[in-house]
This record gives structure tokens, sequence and C-alpha cells, in this order.
């Protein structure tokens, strides 16, 4: 163990040690399956046939593959910027509040408005409660890690009182407002695609999907060819060689924050607007948290948040077929993974790339 | 029921709601105190819930529960100790990953071994804490107006892990303010390479405080599980191990502040329960979500520097590198 930064080739950096990571991840989740008296490999065939063994599970895949690209591109654009929002609940949160919001005092624009503006509502809602952690911090010298932790629990009190006493539908005893306006919701894929010829089963796959997609490359775009992208990373890097290049690190920091926050609007734009068609409590069910998992296998590369993405959608959709097969796999597995990922793949990132160094050394010396 | 009635009630179940956030807030400190930074410990108190229930359950003794509670949060410690101190990774990506392997382990392993959705049977007789009755609390009522009646309401009549709690705020503080070895913490805290300079292991002492920390959290997670409610329930610890974080965030890193901070916090949540539903007039139905929330305002507006200033350890977040 030494202070002295492994050298390793590019190659991989970006690709060798996040996949050893996952791979140590995964066995450690079949440990976990050994543990509770379950027969790992079974249970891994029957994941992947859940998850892709059919177009229905593949539909199934995408559609919580689209909450994890959104989840991680929120965690992967702060963390350019050298910022760690944990906060992506409680901005999807509000994000849906916003939503929902606009498509209940909107309800009459017509199709081709609506759903627009429902995004942009999101996006905006998202983007102003990750812009307060991101001002606290450029401003007033808050941690970031700190503040989106609090915001989050705020978020989750906030939106039980007004879907109980503002936004709520009246007379239901659930919490969870009107359905929003039938011309604002998203099509569903396989409706999507019908005129195309492509016959694909009923899911909640919709196109949110491609909204993610979209997402994707957008990021890819902002944080690698344009000028603003360029500022980020630049104070992710090191923040006092940006003021010294004149780029303000605390209006990075804001705007960072805020485009962070309108990613994980994108969450409630696939919960509410595209399967659930309004808000209910907890929607947002841990996919922020998985997020940062996400982002971090993903090493902050839109190609490497849609790969993770990819595999956390299997986990999700595998999971949820397993677990009817062996009830004793619940879902809750993948939060498992997920929180070993963010160990292995974060906290310990040292510990594999030295592992992985030690390797491909030995290898050269060998040769 | 008579105003001091009510008052006594409140206070008392204060005490009952703070006693994890006490547990937990001690625990931060001791972690923070010495640069470590734990978000983890809402995962290590619902890890030690967990342990805690199934071994009391197990075993039918709440003190083996306690024992097992804290054995978990400490194996959760080390987990983070070797990320954070051993390998200098980020030590809030470490902590995140702490509470979601805690949320996760515990539902499966509960679900596995006795199909209840992740709860454990629940606790009966011995197998849980049960009230302590101070010696003269029955007495102190009958004879003493007033004082007496708080007595015996709200000092005396709490569980075992209850009173632990309370003594451990004592030892922290003194440990941390008088003695060598709190010292070094604190110095470890605010400038490592002092500590190692004068030829003390800044690992060692960073590795003891994070194991304090998971000792604490073991005891507050044992009283969730084991003597405030009569088993574990997935997601139990829901925020109070966020809750202590503001507590030691409000607290400026200091142990009597902390426990106040905890108490404040713990009232009002009593409140939040007490109001639940009650219509006060001129306000109209009481909004408890707003007292629920005020944690959480509180700390993002104190961190803000509005009202006082956060200062934490200067080397806190900072994982120690030698060469230099």
């Amino acid at each position: 163990m030494s202070a002295v930064p492994v050298d390793l080739p590019r190659w991989a950096d970006v690709a060798l040690v996040p996949l050893v990571s996952v791979i140590a991840a995964l066995f450690v989740a079949g440990l976990v399956v050994v543990g509770i008296g379950e027969n790992p490999l079974e249970a891994t065939a029957l994941l992947l046939r859940g998850a892709l063994g059919s177009a229905e599970g593949m539909g199934f895949t995408l559609y919580y593959a689209t909450n994890f690209i959104f989840a991680g591109l929120a965690v992967a654009v702060a963390f350019h910027a050298g910022l760690f929002n944990i906060g992506g609940e409680g901005q999807a949160t509000v994000a849906g509040i916003a939503m929902a919001i606009a498509c209940l005092a909107f309800s009459a624009l017509p199709g081709f408005l609506a759903a627009p503006f429902a995004i942009l509502a999101a996006a905006a809602g998202g983007a102003a409660y990750a812009f307060i952690p991101g001002w606290l911090q450029a401003r007033r010298g808050s941690h970031v890690v700190i503040t989106t932790i609090m915001l989050n629990f705020v978020a989750a009190t906030l939106i039980v009182y007004l879907l109980r006493e503002i936004i709520g539908k009246p007379g239901s005893m659930q919490p969870e407002t009107p359905n929003f306006p039938a011309q604002a919701v998203l099509t569903p894929m396989h409706q999507w695609l019908a005129p195309f010829g492509i016959d694909l089963p009923s899911t909640p796959l919709n196109t949110a999907f491609l909204l993610a997609l979209m997402a994707l490359v957008a990021v890819w775009l902002l944080i690698w060819r344009t000028r603003l992208g360029y500022a980020i990373r630049t104070v992710g890097a090191n923040p006092r060689a940006a003021a010294y290049a004149g780029i303000s690190p605390a209006t990075v920091t804001m705007i960072a924050m805020a485009i962070s926050g309108a990613l994980a609007g994108g969450l409630a734009v696939n919960e509410a607007l595209g399967v659930q068609h309004r808000l209910v409590l907890d929607f947002t069910a841990g996919y922020g948290f998985v997020g940062i998992a996400v982002a971090l296998m993903g090493r902050g590369h839109p190609v490497g948040v849609g790969l993770a993405a990819m595999l956390f959608g299997v986990l999700y959709q595998g999971g949820a077929e397993l677990s009817f097969d062996k009830p004793a796999i619940t879902r809750d597995m993948v939060v498992v993974i997920g929180g070993v990922l963010v160990l292995f793949a974060g906290a310990l990132d040292g510990l594999f790339r030295r592992l992985v160094a030690s390797v491909l050394h030995s290898g050269r010396e060998a040769a | 029921m008579d105003l001091l009635q009510l008052i006594a009630v409140i206070l008392d179940s204060t005490i009952r709601l703070s006693i994890p956030l006490i547990c937990a807030a001690m625990a931060g400190l001791w972690s923070e105190r010495a640069g470590v930074v734990d978000i983890g410990l809402e995962g290590k108190m619902l890890i030690a819930a967990f342990a805690s229930a199934v071994a009391a359950f197990v075993t039918g003794s709440a003190w083996v529960g306690l024992g097992a509670g804290i054995l978990a949060a400490l194996a959760l410690s080390l987990v983070h100790g070797f990320a954070a101190i051993t390998w200098r990774g980020n030590q809030i990506v470490s902590g995140v990953a702490v509470n979601m392997l805690a949320v996760g382990l515990t539902i499966i392993f509960g679900n596995a071994w006795y199909g209840q959705g992740g709860r454990t049977p629940s606790l009966e007789g011995p197998a849980r804490f049960g009230e302590i009755t101070l010696p003269f609390a029955r007495w102190a009522r009958e004879h003493v107006p007033g004082l007496g009646l708080i007595y015996d309401e709200v000092v005396s009549g709490h569980a075992a892990p209850a009173y632990i709690a309370l003594l451990c705020v004592f030892i922290t503080a003194f440990t941390l303010k008088r003695t060598r070895f709190g010292l070094r913490i604190r110095a470890v805290g605010e400038n490592p390479a002092a500590v190692d300079t004068a030829g003390i292991s800044v690992a060692g002492l960073r590795y003891g405080a994070v194991g304090i920390c998971g000792l604490l959290c073991g005891i507050g997670g044992t009283y969730l599980a084991v003597a405030q409610s009569a088993g574990f329930l997935p997601h139990m610890t829901a925020g109070r191990g966020f809750i202590a974080l503001a507590a030691v965030i409000f607290a400026n890193w200091r142990p009597w502040p902390a426990l106040g901070a905890g108490l404040l916090f713990g009232l009002l949540d009593a409140v939040a329960i007490r109001l639940q539903g009650v219509t006060l007039p001129g306000i109209g139905l009481v909004p408890v979500e707003a007292i629920q929330a005020l944690p959480y305002l509180m700390t993002v507006v104190l961190l803000a520097g509005f009202i006082g200033k956060a200062t934490p350890p200067r080397a806190s977040g900072l994982p120690y590198v030698k060469e230099r």
C-alpha cells in the first residue's frame, strides 16, 4: 500500500477495474444466496431468464434501466464537478410534485404541449431542489453531502403532507393524486412501435426510455464537447486551478447541481408520467441511491452509466421473477448488490486498482 | 389529565425517542472527532436492531441480543474503517455502501429465516429489556409533590440500554476531554500529521474511534428492536441515524450539546406524535410533517451559517497520507 497512484493502462482503468469489481460484487451476492440456503447458479439462471428470456422480460428490464439511467446520470454529472449529490431521491420527489402540479393545474393544454410541459416542470422542480444545496455550498460553505441528505427527508415529509392535504385525490384514502390528463401521459413503447409493424407485449416501458437515451447523449455532449462541460470537469479536478483560469467554481457548482437535479427529475417522468399516470407516495423507491452505484460503476461516463443501468435493470427485473420461484431471494438482493458495488467500485477503488495492477504487472514480468 | 401529568408523559416519551438518537450521535461524534466522516450510522443501527432481535429471539435473552447487536454494528464499522482508513477511500461513498448493505441484508435474511417480509418474531419476557423502576420511584410519586411524579414518570421506568446510553454520554464527554486517549482522538481529527510525528499510529486511533462508533450504534439499534419495540421491522431506524448526524452538527461536535440536540429532536418527535390528528384553535389540523421536518430544516439552516456556525474537525473526511 502506498500513496503513489497506481499506474494502469487506460483500457484497464475504464473497463477492467469496473468489471472486476462487478464480478466481485456478484460473488459476494452469491455468498449471501448460499447463506440463505439457495443455489446461486440456479438463482442466476432464473434471474437471467426472467430479465432477458422473453420480450416481456426485456421490456421490464429496459423500463427499470430507464430509472437507473436518470439516477446514474444525475450522480455522474455532479461527480464531474467534484460534488457528491446523494439527494437524487429528494430531487426526484420534488420533480414529481412539480410535475403533478403542472399536469393538474394546466390540464387543458393540448396533447403536443402537455407532455413536454410536464417534463419541463419535472426537470425544473428537480433542478430547483438541487440548486438549494448547490447554492448553500457555493455561497455559504455548507457541505453538499449533508444538505442533500437532510433535504431528502424534507422532501419525503413534504410529499406526505401535499398528497394528504393539497394535491391528493379527493375522497381517496391512498396517498396519491388524481390521474393526470390523458393527453399529458407518455405513450407505452408497445403502442408507440406498433405503427412501425413492431409487435411487443404490453410492458411499463414507455417513451421515457427514449428520453433517457437522449439524456445519455446529451450528458456526453455537455461534459466533453461544451465549454460548460470543460468548466465542470476543471472545477471537479482542481477548483483552484479553475478559478485561476477564470472559471468561477461557485457558479459551476450551482449549475452542475441544478443539471444533476433536473436529471434526477427523469425518475419522476418515467414513473409518474410514464407508468402510474399519477403521483404516488414513495415512487422513487430507492432508485436515487442505486444511482450512486450506477454512476460509480460506470465511471461517470454515459456509456458506462448506460451499461451499469442495464445491469441493474436486469438485476431488478430478474430479481422480481426470481422471487416468484424462490421466495427467500427477494428483490432487496439488488440493494445488497448495489451496496457491495458502491463499496467495491467506489470506496475500495484503490484496492481493486492495486489488485488489477499487480495481476497485470506479474503477467508482464512473466512474458 | 392535569398539566404536570401531561408534561411528564411527553418528557417520558421524549427520553424513549431520544435514546437511539443519543447513541448514534455519540457514535458519530467519536468517529468524526477522529476525522472519519460517518454517514453510515443509520445502517449500523439498522443491522444492530436486526441482529439483536434475532439473537434475543433465538436465545431468549435480551442481553445476548445486546451483544449480538454490538457485534453486528462493529462488523459494519470495520468495513467502513477498512475502506476509509486502510484504503483511504471516499468516506461518504463508504457510508452510503454501509447503509445500502444494512437495508438489503436485514430484509433478505429476515425474510429467509422467518418469512414475514423481513420482520422477526415478536419478543416476550426476558427476551426483551423490561422497564427498570429506580429506587424510591413509587414512594416519591406519592410523597413528593411535583418532582416525585417527574422522577417516577420521566427518570425511572426505562429499559437498561437507555441508562447505558446515558452513561455513555458521560463516558464520552469525560474521555474526550480529560483523558490522554481522548486528546489523541481529537488531535487525530484536527491534525493527524502532528499525531504521526509524535509516533502514535493514526490508523490505530482512527480504528479505535470507528470501533467505539460501532459499539454505540449497536446499543442504539438494540434499544430500538429489543427495548422500544418487541422485534425487528424492515427500515425500522427510519432516518434516526441521519437525525443523529444532524444532532452532531448541531452540537458542533461536542458531547453534552449533542445530548441536548438528541433530546430536543426527541422532544420534537414526541410532540409530533402527540399532536397527530389534533386540531388547535387558530391553526387547524396540526401539520405534523412540519414538526417532523424540523430537525432536517434546522440543520440545513445551521449549516448555512444563518444561526451560529458549524465547525467540523479540521481533518474530517480526509484520508491520512503519510508519505509527503
